[in-house]
This record gives C-alpha cells, sequence and structure tokens, in this order.
C-alpha cells in the first residue's frame, strides 16, 4: 500500500468534515474506554501482569535471535516449513510460490495486519488468485476496497447503514428489498456469503498474535471462529507474522492473553483461541496438510538495540487507539498507512521512513493517555519524542518552525531580554485586549485564531509585578 | 498552619511558568498567597524564563539542556519548587533527569533538584497536608485533569479535596475528565483543525454538566478551553483552580473576559 502519511494534514481535514466517520468514532470514544476500565477494575493482579507481561517481552527481545531459530526447529520436526523474509516484497514472493504450488485459485484469509504490511491482496489478485477475507469487518473493507483504520476493528470507520449499502451494492444476487437496518442481519448475509468460500478455498492463511519458541506453536484469538474455518478447511495453511511475535513458552502466552483482549474489547478472553502446530498428524481428525510460517522482518531486527526497541513488545490490542484523543478525532485513514493510532505513530516511521511520516509522531499532544492504558507499558509518547529528535538533527521540520523556535530558545537562554521582549509582548496584547479580554484575530496566529479566541494577557508581566512587589516591600 | 522546620519557614522557590509571567500573573500571585498563607517563605529567582518543553517536545535536546541547567542553577538552595502547572512541574521532575540520563556527572545534582520540584496544589495537600482553603466561589463548577499532571504527578483527588471546601462551589464532575483538551503545547498550532476539535468536544462535555465554571490547573489547556468557550459565546467562567482556592475571583475577571467596569 502506498503510504499518504506525508498528507496528514489534509486526511485529517477531511475526517474531520465527515459525517459518518464522526459518528463511528463517537461511538468508539464513547464505549471502548469504559469497557476496558471495567474489565480492568475486575482483575486486581492487572498491574502486576502488566509488569510480568513487560518482563516477558523484554527477555524474548534480548534473545530473539535464539527463540527463533528454536521456533524454527520445532516447527520443522513438526512437519511444517518456516520461511524467513527480510522484506515485503520477499514475504510476497514466498507466499505466492507456495499458492502456486497448491494450484490455489482462491485463499481464505484470517485477519492479519502484516498481510496489510505486505499489501498481500493486491499482489494475489495480479497473479490470478482471488484472497478472500473472512473477518467480518476485513470483509466489509474488502468489499469498498479500503484499507483498515484500526488494528482490531478494521471498519470501525463506518456506521452500520454504510455496510447495509456496500452489501446492497455487492450481493446483487440477493432481493434489493431484504432488511438490512440491523447488525444481526449483516452478519447472517456475511456469514451465508462467507460459508462456501471457506470450503472451496485452497489455501488458508492467517496472521498469529503469538509465536511459541518452545512448542513451534502459532496461535490466534478471534471473536467469529472465521480463523478456525480459514485453517482447518485448507489443504495448506499459511501463517504470515513476524518476528517480535516470539514468546518462549505456553505459559507465557496465557499471561498475554489475560492481558490482550481485556485492553482491547474489554472482554475477559476472545471467544476463540487457536492454537496451531505443524500440519496434521497422522491419526488427527482435521488439519492442514501443509503448515508454512511466514517470518517477516521488515525494519523490525533493526530496531533491536535503538530507543525504539520497546515498540517491538507491542501485542497489537488496539488500547491505544481507542484512548487517543487524535485518532478518536481524525480516525485511522488519516495517519495514511497500515498502522495508526499512538503505536502507528511510533512504528510507522520506522518502517515506511521519517520523512515520509514524520507527522506522526508529531500529531500527538503526549497526553499519556495511551501509555497509561498500554498492556505493555510502552513509552509511545517518549518514542514519538525521539523521531522528532530525529527530525531535528535531519533538519526536516518545516523552516518557519525551526525559525520560530531557535528565535524562542535563544531568548528563553537569555533571561534579561526575555523580560524585555515579555514585558513589550503583555503590554501590547494587554492594550489591545483589554476592552474584550480576548482576541478573534491576531497576525501571526491564525493557527490559534481560526477556531478559538486568544484570551488577552492582563497587561504586565508576572515578573514585572513580583519586582514591583519586592521594592515596595522595601 | 505553618509547618516550620526547626523554626525557619519553609523555602519556596515560584517557577511561574511563561504563560502565567505573560498571559496571567494573578495565577502567580494566588500561588504566592496560598503558600504564604500556609507558612511558606516565597522566592521568585529572577533567572527562570521558561521550563523547556517547546524545545524538548521539538527534537532539539541540546537547547533544551541549556534552559534545563538555567533552571536548575536559579533554584539551586531552595527546600522546594513549586509551579501553578502539572505540565511544567512534569517537565521539571521527571523528564530532567530523562534529559540529562546521559550525562551520569551531573544527574545525581538533576535528580536531587527533580525530587524537590512540585505542582502547586498536590504541593499544598501532600507535602504541607492542607486539608481545607478559606475562600469562597458561588457557582456550580467541573474540573479537567490536564494532562501532564495527571499521568505524570497523579494530580486528582488533591484539587477535588481543596476545592471542596470552598463554600459556596459545588463540584460537578466533569465525564471524560482525563481526555486532553487539544492543547498539547505546539501541537495546537501545529494541527489547529484537530487542536480546535478536541477543545470542542471539552466545551461541550463541560457544558453537559451543567456547570458554569470550568476549572483546571493549566494555563494552557486553560487559554485553549476559554478560547473555544468564548469563540462558541458559552457563558462558561473558565478560570485557574489556584484563582479560586486563592479566593482571588471577586477582583479578577474569568479568563478571556473582559475586565468589569
Amino acid at each position: 500500500m502506498q503510504a499518504t502519511s506525508h498528507e496528514f494534514k489534509a486526511n485529517a481535514h477531511k475526517a474531520l468534515g465527515d459525517r459518518n466517520l464522526q459518528a463511528a468514532l463517537g461511538i468508539l470514544k464513547r464505549d471502548f474506554p469504559g469497557r476496558r476500565a471495567a474489565a480492568v477494575d475486575r482483575l486486581p493482579e492487572f498491574e502486576q501482569l502488566r509488569d510480568e507481561g513487560r518482563a516477558i517481552k523484554n527477555h524474548t527481545l534480548a534473545h530473539l535471535d535464539l527463540y527463533l531459530e528454536a521456533f524454527e526447529q520445532k516447527v520443522t520436526s513438526l512437519g511444517g516449513q518456516v520461511h524467513w523474509a527480510a522484506d515485503a516484497a520477499e514475504a510476497r514472493d514466498q507466499i505466492l510460490a507456495i499458492c502456486r504450488a497448491a494450484g490455489a485459485r482462491t485463499v481464505t484469509k484470517g485477519k492479519s495486519m502484516i498481510s496489510e504490511e505486505i499489501a498481500l491482496n493486491d499482489h494475489l489478485e495480479k497473479n490470478g488468485i482471488e484472497p478472500v477475507e473472512t473477518d467480518l469487518g476485513e470483509y466489509i473493507i474488502q468489499l469498498r476496497h479500503e484499507t483498515p483504520s484500526h488494528i482490531i476493528g478494521p471498519a470501525i470507520h463506518l456506521v452500520k447503514e454504510q455496510v447495509a449499502d456496500t452489501f446492497r451494492d455487492a450481493h446483487t444476487h440477493l432481493d434489493p428489498a431484504r432488511p438490512l437496518s440491523e447488525p444481526r442481519q449483516l452478519c447472517d448475509e456475511a456469514r451465508a456469503l462467507l460459508r462456501p468460500k471457506f470450503l472451496a478455498a485452497d489455501v488458508g492463511i492467517t496472521g498469529a498474535n503469538f509465536l511459541v519458541a518452545e512448542t513451534g506453536s502459532s496461535i490466534i484469538v478471534t471473536n467469529e471462529g472465521n480463523g478456525d474455518l480459514t485453517q482447518n478447511l485448507t489443504r495448506v495453511h499459511i501463517v504470515i507474522t513476524s518476528i517480535e511475535k516470539m514468546v518462549p513458552t505456553l505459559e507465557d502466552v496465557s499471561t498475554l492473553l489475560r492481558l490482550l483482549a481485556r485492553s482491547a474489547t474489554g472482554q475477559e478472553f476472545s471467544t476463540y483461541t487457536t492454537v496451531s502446530s505443524g500440519p496434521r498428524r497422522p491419526g488427527d481428525a482435521d488439519g492442514p496438510e501443509e503448515y508454512h510460517v511466514v517470518l517477516l522482518d521488515n525494519g523490525r531486527s533493526a530496531m533491536l538495540g535503538t530507543e525504539f526497541q520497546d515498540m517491538l513488545r507491542c501485542i497489537r490490542c488496539g488500547a491505544c487507539y481507542n484512548h487517543c484523543p487524535v485518532y478518536g478525532t481524525v480516525g485511522g485513514h488519516a495517519y495514511g498507512w497500515v498502522y495508526g493510532g499512538p503505536m502507528g505513530s511510533v512504528l510507522t516511521p520506522q518502517l515506511v521512513g521519517v520523512e515520509e511520516a514524520g507527522n506522526l509522531p508529531n500529531a500527538s499532544t503526549f497526553c499519556g493517555r495511551c501509555e497509561s492504558v498500554c498492556p505493555m507499558k510502552i513509552p509511545l509518547p517518549k518514542m514519538m519524542r525521539h523521531w522528532r529528535e530525529r527530525e531535528f538533527e535531519r533538519h526536516l521540520q518545516p523552516p518557519v518552525y525551526r525559525a520560530g523556535l531557535a528565535a524562542w530558545s535563544w531568548l528563553a537562554r537569555n533571561p534579561p531580554l526575555y523580560r524585555l521582549a515579555t514585558e513589550i509582548g503583555a503590554a501590547v496584547l494587554g492594550w489591545a485586549g483589554r476592552s474584550r479580554g480576548r482576541f478573534r484575530a491576531l497576525p501571526l496566529a491564525q493557527g490559534w485564531t481560526n477556531g478559538r479566541d486568544l484570551p488577552a494577557p492582563e497587561g504586565k508581566t508576572f515578573m514585572a509585578l513580583w519586582a514591583e512587589r519586592q521594592k515596595r516591600a522595601r | 498552619m505553618s509547618d516550620s522546620v526547626a523554626g525557619s519557614p519553609i523555602r519556596v522557590g515560584l517557577f511561574v511558568t511563561c504563560l502565567v509571567d505573560l498571559f496571567r500573573p494573578s495565577v502567580g500571585f494566588a500561588a504566592v498567597k496560598l503558600l504564604e498563607g500556609a507558612g511558606c517563605r516565597v522566592e521568585v529567582p529572577a533567572a527562570q524564563t521558561c521550563c523547556g518543553q517547546p524545545a524538548y517536545n521539538s527534537g532539539d535536546r541540546a537547547d533544551t539542556k541549556v534552559i534545563a541547567r538555567q533552571v536548575i542553577s536559579a533554584f539551586a538552595g531552595f527546600d522546594y519548587i513549586v509551579a501553578p502547572s502539572g505540565s511544567c512541574a512534569g517537565m521539571l521532575r521527571t523528564h530532567y533527569p530523562e534529559l540529562f540520563a546521559d550525562e551520569p556527572a551531573f544527574l545525581p545534582e538533576v535528580e536531587q533538584f527533580a525530587e524537590r520540584v512540585h505542582e502547586l496544589v498536590s504541593f499544598l495537600t501532600d507535602v504541607l497536608k492542607m486539608e481545607r482553603v478559606a475562600a469562597r466561589y458561588d457557582g456550580v463548577a467541573t474540573y479537567h485533569d490536564s494532562c501532564s499532571g495527571l499521568r505524570e504527578l497523579g494530580v486528582r483527588a488533591q484539587p477535588r479535596q481543596l476545592l471542596r471546601s470552598v463554600a459556596g462551589l459545588t463540584l460537578r464532575e466533569l465525564p471524560g475528565a482525563d481526555v486532553c483538551c487539544g492543547f498539547g503545547g505546539t501541537f495546537c498550532v501545529k494541527y489547529p483543525d484537530i487542536s480546535e476539535k478536541m477543545a470542542s468536544d471539552k466545551i461541550a462535555d463541560a457544558a453537559a454538566t451543567g456547570a458554569d465554571t470550568l476549572l483546571a490547573g493549566d494555563l494552557g489547556c486553560l487559554l485553549n478551553m476559554a478560547g473555544k468557550a468564548s469563540r462558541q459565546g458559552r457563558n462558561l467562567r473558565v478560570r485557574h483552580v489556584a484563582e479560586v482556592l486563592a479566593d482571588m475571583t471577586g477582583e479578577l475577571p474569568p479568563i478571556g473576559a473582559a475586565e468589569r467596569r
């Protein structure tokens, strides 16, 4: 997918005027934080679990090479194959090769953000293979030729009326007069249409929430059961995932699972948790004949040992999205690439370059709500600041902004001059604004005054008044 | 309620903050009144300008360090450093040590400075053990938790506790009080569209409580919220919490309001 992160401001402006989007975001902001908070309140050891989860991930990242190799050995010993992909192109080619070897015409897919990251669907279509998204949200946006706007709720930018319109446009063989006003009706329609697709598919592709080095397993959680149908009804199962999903043991996964759903949706557990360990064994009732794991790096190993390593702890719960006031105002598409919200503002500059995605770590008020709810305690604002430091070092910020900052900073380092400048500023603005107490417009301050008034200063600075008070006291 | 140590009053260095200095010196004097009323000796070092956040959050660590060294040196020798802002106090207390983490020779001095820094209202309650104030305010107020104070310094219960002791004041909880108002320092001018929408949502939430007064502990947020409220023509009095606690509202119009004639 072509990144449009450099157009963040224009994307955001458009998003602010989109009434459906604003209605959808209103529901997200109203419901998700409360659900998470309630789930956390019901689990007294939640804070302790966060520390345990962070320690598990930190340990794994410190020894990632060893765990990755152990994982590969285990998968191989179970009869599966691991494919190492340094970048998106390699991952796409490996998946295409597996599909071709299987003679695949259609593939079903469980929800996978890594598949979005490598733009897999386009690649398969270009090569004559039909990808069918089976997660309801992914299915909806595939019909609309859109990208996900949230890592756990890909179609969260839509209201149900838009989904009904999409289904009427796409499912033309059904009665145009059928009722589609209720979520249940939409869900039933998608379910009925997807069932034969599951049965007809040659290859099933899923992501992975976790990889387990000890057992060679990949684990997915879903609420729809579509992942199970995707991977069990096809002859070939491909897991497309990235290297930082690794944890040492199943015990570790159980700790992380207790954090994941609570942080994501406020559920205690996702409806389905599916563990896959290799292909079908003799005597197994079901399971694929081939089991492939495509392990994507795509810039992640380069984060190890840097100030961005902590980002690799992310378990993709989406809590940072749900609590971010900027995401809640502009939605996911404004971020211009696969990942949005606070985690995307840290990860995207790494994956597509800070030149393209420099807006993302800047579009934060550093309110810190993301870090406060992150189950892995990732210091997201701090890492966004690190990206700003990279930008500053490389002179990537707009020249006007840099000049303004340099002038202000020079003054701030010279207290007597700073005093003089602020006294003049306070006096002039105080005099000009004294009748109304505020400004509706002010030269050089349109960024502020276009949408809000600027309260007028009282007229004298505190430092000047304090000096007067000290003089009187003497 | 003077808590003097060995007979001598507590020496507090007031970090005025650049916005209070320029826009609303009365907040600084409210802080002085509260601190002196509690028995502190308040001094205001002349070599202070700003905490350095605009440079820090723009990725300019070198200039931030120069400014931080200036602040640390200006406030050497005080028992406590107090700021009427969670954002600036958070910068001094939590970010200065991070900033100098790569200078082990200077870091102990920074840490020794940082642990003496407090946000005003939490200093009154947590350090000076103030439980009530002698103030009157006739109105229904709601309180917005400014982000840095709330999440970096744990300021939440303290202002509510003192506000409940203000005669005539009814406190109503603001739904989403922990959600950012959209100010965000340079954010508000870099992304004005988004900032305004956030401010607008905040004002709508405040208005929905039925309160006539919106209080907070950070002037940046207050200028943003007051500016949005007055642009929308709302009848909402916006004030720094210290003005109410120091009983100074009689002589001082709300933020963004015209002077009384």
